[in-house]
């Protein structure tokens, strides 16, 4: 801070910061501004014209109008007749939980994948890259046919295909064992959240005071079972596995896949895995021989310099390219509409087809695919500064 | 690694490839047990896939040919293969896709050759591109308009025209990024962040729902070239990031000394920036294009009749009715091919320019 009193050069003045700031031509730039303004301006008008001609107004009070379609599948309820706003809720909340599953499980799969890409056994090599070159080289929304004629070509529930009598496949669709609570599930949720709150905080704590140990890790899993077991013992409730099983004509209990999901899952799934197996062969590739030679020699056991030496380095490689997988997934998942999930972008599409309102559809679109992205990226940042280099520049 | 190997030929101890492989094999019991479970996978996988494919499978004949047998029916695949090909354009004219896929791939082959990339070239690909496009609409004779396209040109030449088309833009909007002008720069960043937040699927609903409307009243445009408009535009972003990244790779003293030198801003992009800026992302732009080959598939949402869609609807014809695995296997076939060869092509070309790179 320069005061007029200090001796010394002036510093600049705020209309000099701001024109430096601006950069040269500064009257040129204002112009190309106002041209992509005006180019806005005229398609919009234009656009306001035919939407007045076909008697649509402009504007987003079609949220409250009720529609009149109705939805296959969605986390919530939803039923013909409810407005518009809910339509769209539905359909986000179905493409946050397919993209949710399948990042996880994607992830799952494909360091597995990775891991067995790199094993010394040709045989299982071998068949991981071209499992890879395939997934990679064909397009997604090609599998995505796939898998559903593949989910519709299932024989019907009376003759579905099990596993172990607990997995049922069959063209109405997959039914999987899941967990059925009975009594509040508000209770069981808080009382869930609060175990596992508590047992990342003794995670949090253990690692500030003595870097963490496989004996913090299992001490945190044990108090978070049992706070969360005894929570829900308290509050009267129960959880059971409940194993699908066949009734009649259908198959009854467990969770329910519908055949579009559980084909769109697995899409994203297949697909996704191969990039990322590819990235985390990279990752671990990027790690060098002498690492694991020096690791060795001080006597570290194969796992051990996986978990200690390797994978920390790798992890720094994998993050970044994991977060453009990630959004890339999120976004495929819009693939939905040609499968019939009825995702956002189907909802929208359906909502643009029935009131008119394409303007505003595709700018709820827009906001919404944004804040997800940018939520991803803000999440998966967190994390890479987490694994990232700490201070000075990786050599 | 290049400096060492340079010297001497490291003595690594190589043993006998048929040794390696029975180690990896059977080397330890984990080994065992992988190749036992491997060996099992590929029991259970094989032999049904070889009976559908090829044991089952009938070759000519007749739907009802198909029906009584349970494999493959590879007789569907040779009677529609036209329609693969060419979808809906008129069958006495299909000459002019068949000369526009040899035309294409003849120019990918041509641009794929190092020996080849000369300013002549650089010239004359949008003169094909744009001489396949007059062929395919019929310019001078019957004139075919592009919702009868279809087929493999479809998919070829979305993918060709789009992606010439948003290589001078993604250059200048790579520029832009770059540049000290904060307010392009602001803008710069603004279209490419969202484009590269939509989903190409929701660019395909735009071209197909809000274009129309907010194009001026009295002038349409067909579906295919509204949707290429907004493909080029989506693909524009994506292509400016790549470059961006050559851009950025390039010592800022390059462009002082050019300056130094007397050189203006253009002059200095076009002359010394530009050109190594682009030979160091050209590895990268290959495997963006091939992405960008696998992304054409989307059109069939908005149903253009591209490869993809024309292998669905083949499946509907009422005399060879549901035969979608065959169909589907055929045209992921095609795109393997494209997708295999340009990776392959992309590893080769990066280890030949980096080759280069050392002279």
């Amino acid at each position: 801070m320069t005061t007029s009193t200090a001796p010394g050069l002036k510093g600049p003045g705020v209309f000099r910061r701001l024109a430096s700031w601006w950069g040269p031509y500064p009257i040129a730039q204002v112009a190309v501004i106002l041209a992509v303004v005006a180019l806005f301006s005229v398609l919009g008008h234009n656009a306001a014209q035919t939407m007045s001609r076909i008697g649509v107004t402009p504007g987003f009070s079609f949220l409250d109008r009720s529609a009149n379609f109705e939805i296959g599948e969605g986390v919530i309820s939803f039923r013909a007749g409810d407005v518009y706003a809910r339509a769209i809720l539905v359909g986000l909340l179905n493409t946050v939980k397919v993209a949710l599953l399948g990042c996880v499980l994607a992830t799952v799969l494909g360091v597995a994948l990775g891991v067995a890409r790199l094993s010394g056994n040709p045989l299982l090599s071998g068949i991981v890259r071209w499992y890879v070159e395939i997934v990679r080289n064909t397009p997604l929304l090609l599998q995505l046919f796939f898998w559903i004629s593949l989910v519709q070509a299932l024989p019907p529930p009376r003759r579905a295909l099990s596993l172990f009598d607990s997995v049922f496949l069959s063209n109405r669709g997959v039914f999987v064992p899941g967990a059925v609570v009975e009594g509040s599930p508000f209770a069981v949720t808080a009382a869930l959240a609060l175990g596992f709150a508590m047992g990342i905080g003794f995670l949090l704590v253990s690692r500030r005071r003595n870097g963490l140990s496989s004996h913090a890790c299992a001490a945190a899993l044990l108090l978070a079972v049992a706070l969360a077991w005894a929570g829900i013992a308290l509050s009267g409730s129960t959880i059971r596995i409940d194993v699908p099983a066949l009734a009649g004509f259908n198959i009854r209990g467990g969770y329910s896949l519908t055949p579009e999901f559980a084909a769109l899952l697995t899409g994203l799934v297949v697909k996704f895995s191969a990039s990322i197996a590819e990235i985390v062969r990279a990752g671990i590739q990027s790690v060098k021989r002498g690492q694991w030679e020096a690791a060795r020699a001080m006597g570290l056991r194969n796992g051990q310099i996986m978990r200690l030496v390797v994978l920390p380095q790798a992890l720094r490689v994998i993050t970044p390219l994991t977060t453009s997988n990630y959004l890339d997934l999120v976004k495929d998942s819009s693939l939905a509409v040609a499968i019939g999930y009825p995702d956002l972008v189907s909802i929208l599409n359906t909502t643009a087809n029935t009131t008119g309102q394409a303007f505003e559809a595709l700018l709820i679109l827009i906001v919404i695919y944004l804040v997800l992205n940018l939520s991803v990226s803000l999440l998966m940042n967190i994390y890479n500064r987490r694994v990232a280099l700490r201070g000075g520049r990786p050599a | 690694m290049s400096a060492i190997d340079g010297g001497r030929a490291p003595t690594r101890l190589r043993l006998p490839l048929a040794y390696r492989v029975v180690d990896g094999l059977f080397g330890s019991p984990l080994n065992i047990a992988i190749t036992l479970a491997t060996i099992l996978l590929i029991a259970w996988i094989v032999p049904p896939l070889l009976r559908w494919t090829v044991l089952d499978a009938t070759w000519t004949g007749t739907s009802a040919d198909c029906a009584a047998r349970d494999g493959a029916c590879w007789a569907f695949v040779t009677a529609k293969i036209r329609f693969f090909l060419f979808a809906f354009y008129p069958s006495e004219l299909h000459w002019r896709p068949a000369a526009v896929i040899i035309l294409l791939l003849g120019l990918l082959t041509i641009a794929a050759i190092p020996r080849f990339w000369r300013r002549e070239v650089l010239v004359a690909a949008p003169l094909v591109i744009l001489a396949c496009w007059l062929l395919m609409a019929g310019v001078f004779g019957t004139p075919v308009a592009p919702n009868q396209w279809g087929g493999l040109p479809v998919t070829l030449l979305v993918w060709t025209v789009c992606f010439a088309l948003s290589l001078p833009l993604a250059v200048v909007l790579a520029l832009a990024r770059r540049s000290s002008l904060t307010g392009l720069r602001y803008l710069a960043v603004a279209y490419i962040e969202l484009m590269r937040g939509t989903p190409m699927v929701a660019i395909l609903y735009a071209a197909t729902l809000i274009l129309p409307m907010a194009l001026p009243e009295g002038l349409t445009i067909e579906k295919l070239p509204r949707a290429m408009i907004l493909v080029t535009l989506f693909w524009t972003a994506y292509t400016a990031e790549v470059i961006r990244g050559g851009l950025q790779v390039i010592p800022p003293g390059q462009q002082e000394a050019a300056t130094a030198l007397g050189l203006g801003y253009w002059k200095t992009i076009y002359l010394v920036v530009m050109p190594q800026a682009l030979r160091v992302v050209i590895p990268g732009l290959v495997n963006l294009v091939i992405g960008f080959f696998l992304a054409t598939s989307l059109l069939a949402v908005i149903g253009i009749f591209d490869l993809l869609n024309a292998a669905k609807a083949s499946a509907t014809d009422p005399a060879w009715l549901g035969y979608y695995d065959e169909s589907y296997l055929i045209a992921a076939a095609v795109y393997f091919a494209f997708g295999y060869g340009g990776s392959r092509y992309s590893q080769w070309l990066e280890k030949r320019l980096s080759g280069q790179d050392q002279r």
